[in-house]
């Protein structure tokens, strides 16, 4: 895994604040890791597109710098933007424009000479190329969808950028977009995703950022996230209702659940000890008959809630 | 040089001009063909010859000049409007492609168009008067440097623009009537002195005037000072781009 230490995007002390005063960037530090799938998360408004927009040029920085495969966007820009394909979050296309001449003409506009194989390829993969020759206001959204993944993609960027790919969209076309990332990064390119489904992030990053108010809060490998900031839920079934939590049971802050009828005991699993035999041992005592025992880690959803909430 | 983006904007524009051919050709071929009727034929008949030149034929190379000034306004700023309204404009943003690129490729188009709606007026016009065009390789020149010009002032406008009803604005309010007023349908020279002079602050006079000296070899101002006025527009429309590139004016927050 040697390569997928180099960083392929370094966003240094960038800052945005827009001619109505408002501050969208606080100074951001990040490095993007080359072949990784980078999740960004954060609240609505918290800065993911114009973080997003910013790298891709469309949005000029305050201050700070960013580049992408060793290439400044301000003073290198052909070289950066070539290596990038975005994919915005609005579903913006040519209406008028057939898929066919919508993808091509994106690949012309990147500096690549017209490769009709390609352009077929990319079609065929994203369930395009029965409508090509379609124009693109007949098209479905999802479909539009797709075609705006088609142009992102028509000029082989190094560089993925997917904005909320996933908003509005059906579960097939979903599962297509995930096997579609999924194949991309085995022939080695870089993905950033921003999204609200946080079980995608979940499901697919390597790594996971967090945004609010315009700041990067956290960065930590999505593993060691979980572990880190994970919670797990103990939850203890009885053989008999309860109507309160036994008073020796207090040290333990039990949860009743489902009528009285369980026992909900929260612990860290970075912790020491995890107290579960202790509990146990104190429900034997307290004279509690167990019927059933099962644990739950929390998803990646509420510790996102937590740390954004914390703030 | 990104010479495929050039190239794909480019043929991405004229696309649109060619599935909207039957409108943009139909619309400037009937108004020319109707100002003939009015202008050439019902008034004309009435009218004495300019300079040894009949009416009709007169105002050929200023009917041709008032499509070309309004075409080339509307098609460079439509061109260049449109993504934005629509919001596709990302695209061109975030490409690897210079200023230089982005406006030779749309304003190129836009020009493109505006020379072969020319030429076709100058075909239609040839059906109703008899033509001589004296100095053709001049009146190219013109007709091509005129078309560039005003679409780059288009494509001003069209970055300008907030509404399809400013986008309207500009020609239909300042370009249509300085063209009336600019000696398209007259000889500045007809004007009592006053309004002469006035209508020499009109930048319409000298397009025309030098248009029509291609033509004809006659104008109402120095060739020489024609061409100066040309290109002093051009300089700066091109200095007005240069602004809007450099500070991302509308396009970029």
């Amino acid at each position: 895994m040697v390569p997928a230490m180099t960083s392929i995007i370094t966003v240094s002390n960038l800052s945005k604040r827009y001619a109505s005063g408002f501050q969208a960037l606080r100074n951001i530090d990040l490095d993007i890791r080359q072949g990784e799938i980078f999740a960004l998360l954060g609240p609505n408004g918290a800065g993911k597109t114009t973080l997003i927009s910013t790298i891709c040029g469309i949005v000029r920085p305050s201050e700070g710098t960013v580049t992408v495969g060793g290439h400044d966007i301000a003073t290198d820009y052909r070289a950066a933007r070539g290596m990038i394909g975005l994919v915005p979050q609005e579903l913006t296309t040519d209406s008028f424009e057939s898929v066919w001449a919508t993808v091509t003409f994106s690949r012309g506009l990147f500096g690549k000479p017209p490769d009709p194989g390609l352009v077929t390829q990319i079609l065929k993969d994203l369930s395009l190329f029965d409508k090509k020759d379609a124009k693109i206001m007949t098209l479905s959204g999802g479909m539009k969808r797709r075609v705006m993944i088609a142009k992102a993609l028509s000029h082989e960027p190094r560089v993925l950028f997917l904005d909320e790919p996933t908003a509005g969209v059906d579960v097939e076309l979903r599962r297509d977009m995930w096997q579609l990332v999924g194949r991309l990064r085995a022939r080695g390119a870089t993905i950033i995703l921003t999204t609200h489904y946080i079980e995608e992030a979940e499901e697919m990053a390597d790594r996971v950022g967090v945004i609010s108010k315009g700041e990067i809060i956290l960065v930590e490998e999505k593993a060691a996230l979980m572990a880190k900031l994970g919670k797990k839920q103990l939850t203890i079934d009885l053989q008999n209702r309860i109507d309160a939590v036994p008073e020796s049971l207090a040290p333990f802050h039990l949860g009743l659940a489902e009528g009285g009828g369980a026992l909900v005991y929260t612990y860290d699993t970075q912790a020491e000890g995890t107290g579960i035999t202790v509990l146990l041992q104190a429900l034997a005592d307290a004279g509690l008959r167990l019927k059933d025992l099962h644990t739950r880690q929390s998803s990646l959803e509420e510790i996102f809630v937590n740390l954004v909430s914390d703030r | 040089m990104n010479l495929h983006a050039m190239k794909a904007i480019y043929l991405f524009e004229m696309a649109r001009t060619w599935r909207t051919l039957w409108q943009s050709i139909v619309s400037p071929v009937i108004s020319t063909s109707l100002y003939f009727v009015v202008f050439g034929a019902a008034i004309g008949s009435r009218m004495q010859e300019i300079d040894g030149i009949a009416y009709g034929a007169f105002i050929v190379p200023g009917l041709i000049m008032l499509s070309l000034l309004t075409q080339s306004i509307s098609n460079a700023s439509f061109g260049i409007y449109f993504p934005r309204f629509t919001g596709t404009i990302y695209e061109v943003l975030s490409a690897p492609i210079s200023t230089f690129e982005i406006v030779a490729g749309y304003v190129g188009a836009a020009a493109t168009k505006s020379v072969i709606l020319g030429l076709i007026i100058l075909a239609t016009a040839a059906l109703f008067v008899p033509l001589r065009i004296e100095h053709p390789l001049w009146m190219l020149a013109f007709l091509v440097l005129t078309a560039v010009t005003f679409s780059l002032f288009g494509f001003i406008i069209g970055i300008w623009a907030e509404g399809f009803e400013q986008l309207q604005f500009i020609p239909m309010l300042v370009v249509t009537p300085l063209t009336f007023l600019g000696g398209s349908f007259y000889s500045i020279d007809m004007l009592p002195p006053l309004w002469r002079t006035i209508s020499l602050f009109n930048p319409v006079v000298y397009l025309v005037s030098g248009f029509r000296w291609s033509f004809f070899g006659t104008a109402d101002v120095h060739i020489g000072v024609s061409v100066a006025m040309t290109l002093v527009f051009l300089g700066l429309c091109l200095a007005g781009i240069a602004w809007i590139f450099r500070t991302g004016y509308r396009l970029k927050a």
